[in-house]
């Protein structure tokens, strides 16, 4: 078993919007091993962004623990958090939006460095330069603009900001999902490649089940702020045991001509956190479901060593292999 | 692509150009294609690679100050049988036809309807314009339709806004606009992209069933390789501004003529297969490089600067296409060989 490095427990995040209550995440608890890939899918409003942004403390989370190396980080203050951060970092969606029109490369480059105090202005610079080295940029883009670059080269640079800090820890959210296909594929590449050579630990997530089966050692999938199903990824693209996982899977288009299609299609749409279902928030679409889903809330337990899921059906797995 | 008795679309030599600062960019070079009734052809590709510009020519949905069409024939089969060429046509005849002759379906289904209006407003509009319907008649289509769509409890829906539906009911509903009048060609551009994965599932499967029960000719624009999978049956693919390579889905798919094609397709992580290639340390195969700018077009083959087969011979002079069989052309001088 490796050295655990991130513990998430109980998390839970409530917005009040007109005097309701939201609930977008709930009893979310997970670990990341040192090193390890752990992908977080789902569809929109499933929490994905909600829980990546909460771990790091870029938004309150409402309840729960996040123990980073063994320390609690919500406890944490304002001061002592921005000490904790340069061992966290984050690399954002989309590379038009997340990078300052008006700086320099070098400038956003350096400016964690700056904020945390790190080497004189020339020494960061060298850092710069060479984070840009590691994401296959030239050194010398340090003095340009983020416009003088197309949608790759601006993600690269977004990982290059992330790694100024040298941190162990990445999130790193839908991180090629605004790129085109071919450009997408470099991209993963690198990611996977400094992953492995900086042995970086990252929480990826992404809509994309290809992409995080091919960049993670193993999976989460959220439906509507909860957990329903955590396994190695192997085990859950070969065998998904969560009837939501199993529609996820089968409803992805597949390029391969000679695929099996049969494509299970779930009807209706994701129910809205304003008014969730009662029970399993996923029986309202769910072919599987029996009446006692509605009456309790499914808890995530584990099967097998290593794989947990939160159905009360049990009866399943049988069926589905 | 020979024109035949079913042909509803045929276009011929379409050239689209751009107006811009430093003069003019050609941003769609001679397209060919047609689609014959019951039959769905999708336009594939990436950022910038014209087929969007392409589907709006065909509707001629361009705005003359930015876009113009500079060269070819966009050839309909009107419903009576009459065949027009939609470049020539007064903006009058061509709004008699779109809506009427041609359905169309975008990308984002909140901004192709109307915030203000209700849905069965929206709907019954196409039938009360082209079809001088009544309010009455025309809502009662509206219901029905709707109904066809897959939109339980339609006859409260048409009294909604577009705000008060989901994203997948919206797309619905702009479906069921598109077919108020019984299109003989649906265009649908990128109409599954701002969905999520199991709702694009039921959308994909909504707009097969109808093609078939309708016969429909359907013009499907998408940059996701797995959607040209699952709704296709022929598929053309474009990079810039050209079509590269087109043929049946499976056989283009299986045994691709064109290193753009099999670049695309090898770079796409797949299903199932991911474990596979991170066990075996395998890596997917990227295109390197970018895309070539519309302003600054290599002289030959605008793929030869990311293509791992090219040779001298490529810079020279732009390939045609060439027959690999009756049906599937590849734009590379070097298909017989890759």
């Amino acid at each position: 078993m490796r050295e655990q490095l991130l513990q998430v427990r109980d998390l839970a995040k409530h917005y009040t919007s007109n005097g309701s209550k939201l609930t977008i995440l709930q009893n979310i608890s997970f670990d990341i091993g040192r090193g390890e890939v752990v992908g977080l899918v789902g569809e929109s409003g499933s929490g994905k962004t909600t829980i990546g942004r909460s771990v790091l403390r870029l938004i309150e989370p409402s309840d729960g623990s996040v123990r980073f190396d063994g320390k609690e980080l919500t406890d944490l203050s304002a001061t002592q958090m921005r000490r904790a951060r340069p061992r966290m970092q984050y690399i954002f969606q989309d590379p038009f939006a997340s990078l300052s029109p008006r700086m320099t490369i070098g400038e956003i480059l350096t400016e964690g460095l700056k904020i945390q105090g790190i080497g004189t202005s020339k020494e960061r610079l060298v850092r710069a330069r060479k984070a840009l080295e590691q994401v296959d940029l030239p050194a010398d883009s340090v003095s340009r603009y983020a416009h003088e670059f197309s949608g790759g080269q601006r993600q690269r640079i977004g990982i290059a900001r992330a790694l100024t800090l040298q941190p162990e820890f990445l999130v790193a959210d839908e991180p090629v999902s605004a790129l085109d296909v071919s450009i997408q594929a470099q991209v993963i590449n690198l990611l996977r490649d400094l992953q492995q050579r900086l042995g970086l630990t990252m929480l990826f997530i992404s809509h994309d089940l290809a992409v995080v089966e091919y960049i993670c050692d193993r999976v989460i999938v959220l439906y509507l702020g909860r957990i329903m199903e955590i396994a190695p990824s192997a085990e859950l693209y070969a065998d998904p045991h969560h009837p939501y996982t199993q529609a996820l899977l089968s409803a992805i288009p597949s390029p391969d001509p000679d695929a099996r299609r049969n494509r299970q299609i779930l009807k209706g749409d994701i129910p809205s956190p304003a008014n969730p279902p009662s029970g399993c928030v996923f029986r309202t679409r769910c072919p599987k479901a029996l009446p006692k889903c509605a009456e309790v809330v499914p808890e995530l337990r584990e099967t097998s060593p290593g794989r947990f899921k939160a159905c009360i059906r049990d009866d399943l797995n049988e069926i589905a292999s | 692509m020979q024109q035949t008795a079913d042909t509803i679309l045929n276009v011929k030599g379409l050239r689209t150009v751009f107006r811009v600062r430093a003069g003019e960019v050609t941003a769609v070079n001679g397209i060919d294609l047609s689609v014959a009734a019951g039959e769905t052809l999708a336009l594939v590709g990436e950022s910038g690679s014209g087929k969007s510009v392409t589907s709006l020519s065909v509707m001629r949905l361009l705005t003359r100050k930015i876009g113009t069409i500079a060269a070819g024939s966009v050839q309909l089969r009107r419903k009576d049988g009459r065949v027009r060429d939609l470049v020539s046509l007064s903006e009058d005849e061509m709004r008699s036809i779109r809506g009427d002759d041609i359905g169309m379906v975008f990308q984002e289904p909140m901004s192709s309807l109307n915030p203000v209006y209700t849905i069965g407003d929206q709907i019954s509009e196409p039938i009360r314009i082209h079809r001088w319907a009544d309010r009455k008649s025309a809502m009662d289509a509206a219901i029905s339709l709707l109904d066809s769509v897959g939109i339980p409890d339609a006859a409260r829906r048409v009294k909604q806004y577009p705000h008060e539906l989901s994203g997948g009911m919206r797309q619905r509903a702009t479906i069921a606009m598109a077919l108020a009048c019984d299109p003989t060609l649906l265009i649908a551009d990128e109409p599954t992209t701002a969905l999520d994965v199991t709702i694009q599932a039921q959308i994909l499967d909504l707009l097969q069933k109808l093609q078939r029960e309708r016969g429909m000719a359907m013009l499907f624009v998408t940059h996701n390789l797995g959607v040209v999978a699952e709704i296709a049956h022929r598929v053309a693919v474009m990079y810039a501004g050209r079509i590269v390579e087109t043929g049946p889905v499976a056989e283009v798919f299986r045994k691709p003529k064109h290193p753009y094609t099999m670049g695309l397709l090898a770079s796409m992580p797949k299903l199932g297969d991911a474990t596979r290639m991170k066990q075996a340390g395998e890596k997917l195969t990227a295109i390197p490089g970018v895309v070539p700018s519309l302003m600054n077009m290599p002289t030959g083959c605008a793929f030869e600067p990311r293509c791992r087969f090219a040779t001298e011979d490529c810079r020279k002079t732009v390939p045609p296409l060439f027959d690999v069989d009756a049906q599937h052309k590849s734009r590379c001088i070097h298909w017989q060989e890759i």
